[in-house]
């Protein structure tokens, strides 16, 4: 009990560090990230209470109504108030759709990014504290990576399981390869950031007093070394989130991502495109619009974060 | 030097022969080969005689080497999907994509580093201010989007420019080149526009960020503390030491501009190579994509090899490093 108390009081005096300190004033001071920040949270809040606010559920068909397609924006001659934002082809509510697509695009950057973090974070650990044979060989396939760049490298795992899988494949399939092959291309970064800072990290003399006393590598590398070069980690991942939507967003666009049935923003870009000749903007207009309106939030946050966390900079 | 070079060349074949390596892992076992090329009422000792013609019997080693045999020779089979041969239709494919890439390339690096100069020379100007959230959003557009934009403003509501192909190309010898028809040139404004926006925003960031360091340097200091008009410290001495790491991440950028073409080709329906490799993608096609694979991995390695070169020659500190380790 007393331990408890002991860790709550350690954990509010941490708190209070990390609110009293320069990052945290960096941030306030800095109105653009602020603003940004908040815009991020209203799509991410918007997206993730999709099913309870949707005016319309775009993917049960009995909601839908031929007749209700190609609505214009409510505030236009011919607009419907009950589609604020117009209609598709389909009579599918473009509001609904693009909250709804919203929700697939985060889902699926957030765990892209994770992934690679995850496993780029653990081989970099392993590489730098290892070093000789293991260490060479994690980091020659981080060349070997390095000498594509992601979207090629996504396109391409994402065409071998089409030829393995074949084409029948469900939504669900479909979004864990797109996770996948994201978090493949990604992971190099981390795992040389983390080497890195593990090469500096591992001679420093908490890591050697840890050795002596005999706590396990494995202990040392996640419980000592890690909290001490995730300072970058979280740069990148910042960052990386909104490279990792806009890759979701093209191969979506290019139509190797998710299907009409399932559409992310990409998706409903270019569903979109193809009525853009026709006049009806509105089908592409606005998921785009949110889709840039997502990714320069996300950009303008990773790099006021990059410039707080620099000490060269400071 | 030599030894600098020798290490450079072997580690660029040892990257070839890994990528090499996944194209045939790639082309051996995930699309099977037979299945792609007869009919269903083939029988199986047929099926079986073929695979023996075509030496699919043989052990994997022999294959993967006939395989590296074949593409040294620039012999990639036939397309699952074309039924013709891999080479020709790249060869057919190449320039579109290679004359897209340069001039965007160009384009990217023409006004990139200007830009970048002046924001990181006047910081606190409202122009800087503006190049910099320029560049934000260039990074921050996905090219698709650039793409349909500029369609929707030039193509469509102005009727300015063409929206998709090459225009008219002329041949010269292997090469087909549509930049000296003013219909070609019409048709390559809107891709290299969009194909370049997003490298020059990457270029006016790192150009600005690598001057803004270069002008903390003590030299610089010294520099001006000796009087030199601010012209000569800007550009004889801050300018030079700005631009090598430029120029590496500039060269590199090359290759990605030839992968990123894929999206940018698409949306024009620019016939070049990214075109014919997402089609791949999108049908399974497999030498397709393992030939694409193994060019771009060549390019790749060309390009580093080259920008690693041309590095060691500027900068006498990587040579020594090189030798001690």
């Amino acid at each position: 009990m007393a331990d408890r108390s002991e860790a709550g009081r350690a954990i509010a005096g941490r708190l209070g560090v990390i609110l009293e300190s320069d990052v945290v004033h960096s941030f306030r001071r800095s109105a653009v990230t602020v603003a940004a920040t908040i815009l991020f949270f209203v799509i991410l809040c918007a997206a993730a209470c999709a099913p309870w606010i949707v005016p319309q559920d775009p993917f049960d068909l009995s909601q839908l109504n031929l007749l209700d397609s190609h609505a214009p924006p409510a505030w236009m001659q011919g607009g419907d108030s009950r589609f604020l934002l117009g209609t598709d082809d389909q009579g599918r509510d473009v509001l609904s759709s693009i909250l709804y697509g919203s929700r697939i695009s985060l889902a699926v950057g957030i765990l892209s990014v994770a992934l690679a973090a995850a496993l780029g974070v653990v081989l970099g650990l392993i590489a730098g504290y290892a070093g000789g044979a293991i260490d060479s060989a994690i980091m020659r396939i981080a060349d070997v990576q390095l000498t594509f760049p992601a979207i090629l490298l996504a396109l391409l795992i994402d065409g071998t399981v089409r030829a393995i899988v074949g084409d029948q494949r469900s939504g669900q399939q479909i979004f864990w390869v797109l996770v996948l092959s994201i978090g493949l291309s990604f992971w190099v970064q981390y795992a040389r950031t983390v080497r890195s800072s593990t090469l500096v990290e591992k001679n420093k003399d908490y890591v050697l007093a840890a050795r002596v006393i005999g706590i396990s590598p494995a202990f040392i590398l996640f419980r000592h070394i890690l909290p001490n070069v995730m300072g970058p980690v979280l740069v990148i991942a910042t960052i990386n989130l909104a490279f990792a939507i806009v890759l979701e967003a093209t191969l979506s666009f290019l139509g190797v991502g998710l299907p009409p049935t399932q559409p992310s923003l990409g998706t409903l870009i270019r569903i979109g495109n193809n009525f853009l000749f026709s006049g009806e903007w509105w089908i592409t207009l606005f998921p785009s619009i949110v889709l840039v309106a997502l990714v320069l939030a996300v950009n303008v946050v990773g790099d006021w974060l990059r410039d707080a966390l620099n000490p060269k900079l400071r | 030097m030599l030894a600098f070079i020798l290490h450079r060349l072997l580690q660029g074949l040892l990257v070839m022969l890994v990528v090499a390596l996944i194209a045939f892992t790639l082309f051996r076992f995930v699309g099977d080969p037979i299945n792609q090329m007869v009919g269903l009422e083939t029988s199986l000792e047929e099926r079986a005689r073929l695979r023996q013609q075509l030496g699919l019997d043989d052990a994997v080693v022999v294959q993967f080497g006939r395989f590296v045999w074949n593409a040294l020779h620039f012999d990639f089979g036939n397309s699952f999907q074309f039924k013709k041969p891999v080479l020709d239709l790249i060869a057919e494919r190449f320039p579109a994509t290679i004359e897209l890439a340069l001039v965007s390339a160009l384009l990217s690096l023409a006004l990139g580093i200007p830009m970048g100069v002046y924001a990181a020379l006047h910081r606190r100007v409202w122009l800087s201010q503006a190049i910099l959230a320029l560049s934000l959003v260039g990074i921050s557009l996905p090219t698709f989007l650039v793409g349909i934009l500029l369609i929707f403003i030039f193509s469509v509501s102005l009727g300015l420019l063409p929206s998709f192909g090459r225009g008219e190309v002329v041949q010269v010898g292997y090469w087909t080149t549509g930049l000296v028809t003013r219909s070609g040139l019409k048709a390559i404004i809107l891709p290299a526009t969009t194909l370049g926006l997003f490298q020059m925003a990457l270029i006016v960031r790192l150009v600005r960020s690598e001057m803004l360091e270069v002008l903390r340097a003590d030299y610089i200091r010294f520099a001006r503390a000796r009087g030199l008009a601010s012209r000569a410290v800007h550009f004889g001495h801050a300018l030079k030491n700005t631009l090598l790491p430029v120029i590496t991440v500039a060269g590199l950028q090359l290759g990605s501009i030839i992968a990123f073409a894929i999206i940018t080709e698409t949306v024009f329906q620019w016939p070049g190579m990214g075109l014919l490799f997402l089609k791949a993608v999108q049908s399974a096609d497999i030498p397709v994509m393992s030939a694409y694979l193994l060019l771009v991995a060549f390019i790749f390695v060309s390009i580093n090899l080259i920008v690693d070169l041309l590095y060691a020659a500027v900068d006498p500190r990587i040579r020594i490093d090189a030798r001690s380790g």
